[in-house]
């Protein structure tokens, strides 16, 4: 295993821990201010967004159309699995009829 | 006989909270169904890991350590070679500072263990295994055991699920930019759905969170900036708008 992989590996591993067990160990004690609370709760949400959002600026066109089906399938069915195979296929579809 | 602090859900009333085997079992029973959710994730990080060079080895030391699939595919998706300590960790923790407010929630069974029973069963601590436990707090449920339980099949589930996917993916070896590395984006995409709670909370923080990190990707800040700047931001506007709602 390579030593830089191993690092980021022990990095995420160590501030996952933090935060599974680190939050009942501090938010037991003491209450974070509402605004913070708020923040927290929140950001599922946004990560996901820019995630996708940045993603779909280097994939392009095909990307966003492929994205458009999966939260369709998603809205309409709640399956994830599902919505993952369709935007995939679709995906695959398009390169097939854009490259061809 | 000790009882748990005044008002805590669950901890009035009825018999102390234990941590049994038998607890264990009827989580890991009751979780068993959720792996059919978990196994196309599992499978997207398997093929994505491939996408971004990491060994078989690599690739399961992480979900065995990790065991977190949003911060997985998101460290993933700023991966570089060599690879990105600081931004995989920074990653990784505003994906998963989510779960701090979990462990409080869980105080009414948590409160009464001790050594690796809390410490260990803390780090086991997932989505799932803390939506079903808290309705097992709620439904009166006095086994520790059972977060454990749940956590220990998901976990089980993860590692076997990001297996195959990283042997599916190596063993049709797939070109980059295949179709199939696009289940990443459709998994987040996907996630979100369920997160949407309507226009009026969710639409100006989320566009915000995706112009953010799109418009300073642009001005060539590096990974991770854009990403956990677009985040906070939407984060920050969206606790706003919820606390200025509430006024």
């Amino acid at each position: 295993m390579r030593t830089d992989v191993l690092l980021a590996i022990l990095g995420m591993a160590a501030v996952s821990y933090l935060c599974r067990a680190g939050g009942y160990a501090v938010l037991r004690a003491t209450r974070p201010p509402p605004f913070l609370e708020a923040m927290l709760r929140h950001l599922p949400g946004p990560i996901f967004m820019a995630y996708v959002a940045l993603a779909l600026t280097r994939i392009g066109p095909v990307g966003v159309l492929g994205t458009a089906v999966v939260v369709l399938v998603q809205w309409r069915t709640g399956n994830l699995s599902a919505s993952i195979l369709a935007g995939i296929g679709s995906v695959w579809l398009l390169d097939f009829f854009t490259l061809s | 006989m000790a009882e748990a602090p005044s008002g805590a859900p669950g901890g009035a009333g009825g018999s102390p909270v234990r941590f049994t085997r038998a607890g264990v079992a009827r989580g890991a029973r009751a979780a068993t169904p959720m792996l059919i959710g978990l196994l196309p994730f599992g499978l997207v990080v398997g093929v994505v890991s491939i996408g971004r060079g990491l060994s078989l080895a690599e690739c399961l030391t992480m979900s065995a350590l990790v065991f977190a699939g949003a911060a997985q595919l998101l460290a993933l998706e700023l991966w570089t070679d060599p690879a990105p300590v600081l931004a995989a960790t920074l990653a990784a923790a505003v994906v998963n500072i989510r779960m701090a407010p979990m462990g409080a929630a869980l105080a009414p069974w948590l409160d009464r263990l001790r050594g690796w029973r809390l410490w260990g069963t803390l780090g086991t601590l997932v989505d799932h295994s803390f939506a079903m436990s808290m309705a097992e707090i709620r439904s009166g449920g006095r086994d520790a055991g059972y977060l454990l339980g749940t956590a220990l099949v998901l976990y089980a589930g993860w590692i076997v699920s990001v297996a195959a996917g990283h042997l599916l993916g190596g063993a049709v070896r797939l070109p980059p930019g295949h179709p199939l590395f696009f289940g990443g984006v459709a998994a987040f995409a996907a996630l979100l759905v369920p997160l949407w709670r309507g226009a009026r909370q969710d639409l100006l923080p989320w566009t915000l969170a995706a112009a953010l990190a799109v418009a300073t990707q642009h001005l060539g800040l590096p990974q991770p900036l854009p990403l956990l700047g677009g985040a906070l931001a939407g984060a920050a506007l969206a606790a706003w708008v919820d606390i200025r709602a509430a006024r």
